[in-house]
């Protein structure tokens, strides 16, 4: 206590008295700064050696590309698969993970809720491979008579053009399993946005009279709807650059616009399937769809990360 | 349906604001009665079957329902119980894809799964001893010691390089971080977490390339191409944790004399030292089951190498992965698969034992607050 009057008489004057420089803190906090500055290094590192690896792709006589037209013809169909394969696992995955995350956190008895969350959770837990797995040997036979059906009906329509693949490798297959691979992403976020609706919004429509759907539409849905769209878009961040589950699934080949047949591929599964055995040119090309497919899943998350943020801002305001 | 019984006092005069109800149990009975009907419609089209029977049954049930509800409640009514069937089917759904992905691996993975699996490589093992197994004449070899040996090898490398960088970088996030540095540290790493798995492969791959020659697979690189993947993660669940220690255990400290660095070292981390655990342990649990990586930086063998500084390394996903894709006998695939599965089993009990441990790490070494 009587430190606290002692101040003024010191020798500085300064209002702000200044801490003693210690070796300790200057190495501790280089060492901080440094680490934060290694990740940057690292970041700029697997841009700069992408570019470098994928650069003799460019340079290269178009003809001596896999299928003899240059980069671009190769890789458009790639691009095609890559986008086709996440676009069916979004339209399955999206309804099913909204009603899941409104089951947990409006429909299911409170109880029961957290532990329902878990267990989605679970999904998400599971490895890539072992889904590949589950997909080839499980789902594809189960499947196989529903893409025959699509084919024999709905043939007509390009992407169910017959005869369906007798194994049930196809992109719809895949579909199907990158939907349950990125079912928990959706639902984890939508979850969240659902669990911090404001409680006095809902009691208010409830009030009013509304039922329990109405509430949600009224005030549940809009006031997570950023939020919505950013677990769609995170998505289909992780279905574009997964890997595994289209690498054992399909049964890749050139491209096609039927998705019950076997054909197509996606970036990351050629990369798989092909870079282990490469050399050479195809090397090159190969990474140089690995920097397209950075290229695209960067995009689609940074527009993700632009709506959560722009969200924040206007949450105050609630 | 009550109505018509009660008195005709007001017969024609509808309140706008009152309606008719059902009776409460009317969706039980519902529900009990369309699975009847689910069950019966579906052995009448070409022979029961489980599927046919839930999908018969709930579109039953959603009908019936519906149009019962619109009859006598009301539109808003129905359209609220068609929803609400929807997001119980939507659940129902979610947990046909994880109890049969989890029945699955536990079904075809126990057939092998055995001290003698988990203990023998594959070295020298060929179709042919598949072919005479499925025959009966010799008995089923081979297994994934070199495979697991090669994920806690690679795993555990990727967690030494990942852990210092990304505690080191969540520290100066939150304790020194200001200004453009920090804003951009924190941005790259959000960009470093949408970094797709085979492009993390692919960069270790291609750094390798440069360093020491085309061509170059060893486990180390699979490590570096996992803490490409896992620094973002640890940075992200540490940041969490340090940015919640109350300010005032730092003033405190301050106001004591303790040095800045001391501070953190002795008291910001300490504090946060369940969280932090728990979150690498989950960050390990994640990069544990990555593939896609490892098939293009660590390669495949069949023997076993200890020594993850040079050639080629098998890892657990790459086990299961080559031999789902690749049986080592073309004609009788069975036995491959069988390890497959079994290498899945595996897998999949690791991923659960380091998502209990992070749980249990998080309960036992909680923060002591309120002492």
């Amino acid at each position: 206590m009587t430190t606290t009057a002692k101040p003024p008489p010191t020798e500085r004057p300064t209002a702000t008295p200044r801490a003693k420089a210690r070796p300790g803190d200057r190495i501790f906090s280089r060492s901080a700064q440094v680490a934060g500055i290694l990740i940057l290094i690292i970041l700029a590192g697997v841009a700069a050696f992408l570019v470098r690896e994928a650069l003799p792709t460019f340079s290269a006589d178009p003809s001596e590309i896999d299928g003899g037209e240059g980069f671009f013809s190769y890789v458009w169909p790639l691009v095609f698969g890559t986008l086709a394969a996440a676009v069916i696992a979004l339209i399955v995955a999206t309804p099913l993970a909204l009603g899941i995350a409104l089951f947990i956190s409006h429909y299911a008895p409170r109880r029961l809720a957290q532990g329902l969350g878990y267990i989605v959770d679970l999904l998400a837990a599971i490895p890539s491979v072992v889904f590949g797995l589950w997909g080839i040997q499980w789902l594809a036979p189960q499947v196989q008579p529903a893409w025959s059906w699509l084919a024999d009906n709905l043939g007509f329509i390009p992407l169910f053009t017959g005869p369906a693949s007798a194994t049930g490798r196809t992109m719809m297959t895949a579909g199907l399993v990158l939907a349950v691979m990125i079912l928990p992403i959706i639902t984890a976020i939508s979850r969240e946005v659902f669990l911090q609706t404001p409680t006095l919004h809902e009691e208010a429509a409830l009030a009013l009279g509304a039922t329990r759907w109405e509430m949600i539409r009224v005030a549940v849905i809009p006031f997570g709807r950023p939020g919505i769209i950013s677990g769609i878009m995170l998505g289909l961040g992780r279905a574009l650059g997964e890997t595994m589950a289209v690498a054992m699934v399909l049964s890749t080949g050139g491209f096609t616009w039927s998705m019950v047949t076997s054909g197509n591929n996606t970036i990351a599964a050629e990369i798989a399937l092909d870079f282990p055995e490469s050399s050479g040119l195809k090397t090159n090309t190969l990474i140089a769809a690995g920097l397209v497919l950075f290229a695209i899943t960067l995009a689609v998350n940074m527009f993700a990360r632009w709506i959560v943020s722009r969200r924040s801002e206007f949450s105050g305001a609630n | 349906m009550s109505v018509a019984t009660k008195p005709p006092a007001t017969p024609a005069a509808p309140s706008s604001l009152a309606h008719n109800q059902l009776p409460r149990y009317t969706t039980q009975v519902v529900l009990v009665l369309s699975i009847a009907a689910g069950a019966g419609l579906s052995a009448l089209f070409g022979g029961f079957s489980p599927v046919s029977f839930a999908v018969l049954s709930v579109l039953v049930f959603g009908v019936v329902n519906t149009t019962l509800a619109g009859i006598v409640e009301g539109r808003r009514k129905a359209v609220d119980k068609l929803v609400t069937t929807f997001v119980y089917t939507a659940f129902g759904i979610a947990l046909v894809p994880l109890i049969s992905v989890i029945w699955s691996v536990l079904d075809n993975g126990a057939e092998r799964f055995s001290i003698d699996f988990l203990t023998t490589s594959m070295r020298n093992v060929t179709g042919l001893n598949d072919q005479q197994a499925l025959e009966g004449a010799a008995p089923f070899i081979g297994g994934a010691y070199h495979a697991i040996l090669g994920t806690f090898l690679i795993t555990g490398l990727a967690t030494i390089i990942s852990v210092p960088i990304g505690l080191l970088t969540s520290i100066y996030l939150v304790e020194y971080g200001r200004g453009r540095l920090a804003r951009s540290i924190t941005f790259f790493v959000d960009v470093m977490t949408g970094i797709p798995s085979i492009v993390a492969g692919l960069f270790a791959a291609a750094l390798f390339a440069v360093l020491f020659g085309v061509g170059t697979r060893n486990g180390f690189a699979g490590a570096v191409a996992l803490s490409v993947l896992m620094i973002p993660v640890v940075v992200r669940s540490s940041e969490e944790m340090l940015r919640i220690v109350p300010n005032e255990l730092r003033e405190a400290a301050y106001a004591l004399g303790v040095p800045k660095w001391r501070t953190i070292v002795r008291v910001v981390v300490p504090t946060a030292i369940s969280g932090i655990a728990s979150g690498v342990t989950l960050a390990i649990a994640r990069v544990v089951g990555e593939t896609a990586p490892l098939i293009v930086t660590a390669g495949f063998t069949s023997s076993i190498n200890s020594d993850p500084f040079s050639d080629w390394m098998m890892s657990l996903p790459a086990y299961v992965y080559s031999q789902a894709m690749r049986p080592l006998s073309g004609s009788s695939p069975e036995p491959s698969f069988d390890r497959a599965w079994a290498a899945a089993l595996t897998l999949i009990l690791i991923v659960m034992l380091l998502n209990l441990v992070a749980r249990l790490i998080a309960r036992l070494f909680a923060p002591k607050t309120g002492r």
